[in-house]
């Protein structure tokens, strides 16, 4: 089956619709057919409906998705009882321990984020992944870092993600590869995005899957709960009406 | 008896709108290839610029089989070619340049 690849994360100014519609385009010509805009947690219904439709016309699906970068877990928890039913995708940046195990072990949380340039606030050790591997969520790994720094930053950047995807596939937490591209010289294709995988040790396979499979299961289970005819996992309706 | 070294052929797609030439392009791809691999992991690419078209912002470098992927992160890692903000995209692999042509057509 053919693979439908994903990229989760960018994140363009969408003060300037032209950017946003731009790397819609760019996303098609590199071969994604699906990505995820960050939006900003007021958005109203109408500018999701624009971007949707700048979206459709360039030829590709949008998922709408929030990042919450919360100081506190009661921080998190309110943001997500507010803003589960609205977004599509909820993606947490970790930057403290509390919220990372928050994040971790809570249903709600689709992917776990951690900042790129702050080697200290990666949190995402064995009990970190042994906690998301109970719950939902996937390690989200963003390639615009590995892109943008350079000699001894990259060196440490890479040795932690080394890390953090071997802790991630030892207990089965899916990974998410994305790019996390302001702008559209950092978006690269989905093979290029395997390749960069290569240098934290992602066997080529997984990095696809990374990039493909599970992105994908994400936003479509996703849009099942959101969905009117959702029940419970595993149950949906499926006629209303008198005739039921 | 010695072992035949199989190759690749890649052609590239430079995303930006200035135009390079081929030393810019080439220091580029070394430039990138020494920081990520080292000189010794630079030294078993086989790395090779065969053509350039600076018109269309298109090439094709030659590579070493073995070390396929590593240039291909080093090509994905490119943000910048000479002082000008740009990217490289791989188009097409091929073992022969004859069918990379063809398959470039």
């Amino acid at each position: 089956m053919k693979r439908i690849f994903s990229d989760l994360h960018l994140r363009p100014n969408l003060r300037e619709p032209e950017q946003a519609s731009c790397m819609a385009r760019r996303a098609v010509d590199l071969g994604y057919r699906l990505i995820a805009f960050k939006l900003p947690v007021n958005i109203t219904r109408n500018e999701l409906i624009q971007l949707r439709s700048a979206c459709r016309e360039a030829g590709i699906d949008l998922a709408s998705r929030v990042d919450l970068k919360p100081g506190t877990p009661a921080e998190l928890l309110s943001s997500i009882r507010n803003l589960r039913r609205k977004f599509e995708i909820i993606a947490v940046i970790c930057e403290s321990k509390n919220v990372a195990r928050q994040a971790a072990k809570d249903r709600r949380v689709d992917l776990l984020n951690f900042p790129g340039f702050d080697f200290r606030r990666r949190f995402f050790d064995r009990a970190e992944a042994e906690l998301a591997s109970k719950g939902t969520a996937a390690l989200e790994i963003d390639t615009s870092p590995i892109l943008t720094l350079e000699g001894q930053a990259r060196i440490r950047l890479l040795t932690c993600l080394r890390r953090d995807a071997a802790t991630a596939q030892a207990l089965h937490v899916p990974i998410v590869i994305s790019s996390g591209a302001p702008s559209i010289l950092l978006m690269r294709k989905p093979l290029e995005n395997a390749a960069l995988a290569s240098l934290f040790d992602l066997k080529r396979e997984n990095a696809f899957d990374a990039t493909s499979k599970n992105p994908t299961h994400i936003v479509k289970t996703n849009r099942e709960k959101l969905g009117p005819d959702f029940v419970a996992p595993g149950i949906r309706a499926i006629r209303r009406g008198k005739d039921c | 008896m010695l072992k035949r070294t199989k190759r690749r052929y890649v052609s590239l797609k430079i995303d930006s709108d200035a135009r390079f030439n081929s030393q810019d392009l080439i220091d580029a791809l070394w430039s990138s290839v020494t920081k990520l691999f080292g000189e010794y992991g630079a030294s078993r690419t086989g790395l090779t610029l065969i053509d350039h078209d600076q018109s269309r912002n298109v090439a094709i470098i030659r590579v070493s089989l073995a070390a396929l992927e590593n240039v291909q992160a080093t090509l994905a890692s490119i943000t910048k070619i000479g002082d000008t903000p740009a990217g490289i995209h791989v188009t097409t692999v091929s073992g022969t340049i004859r069918s990379l042509r063809k398959k470039a057509e």
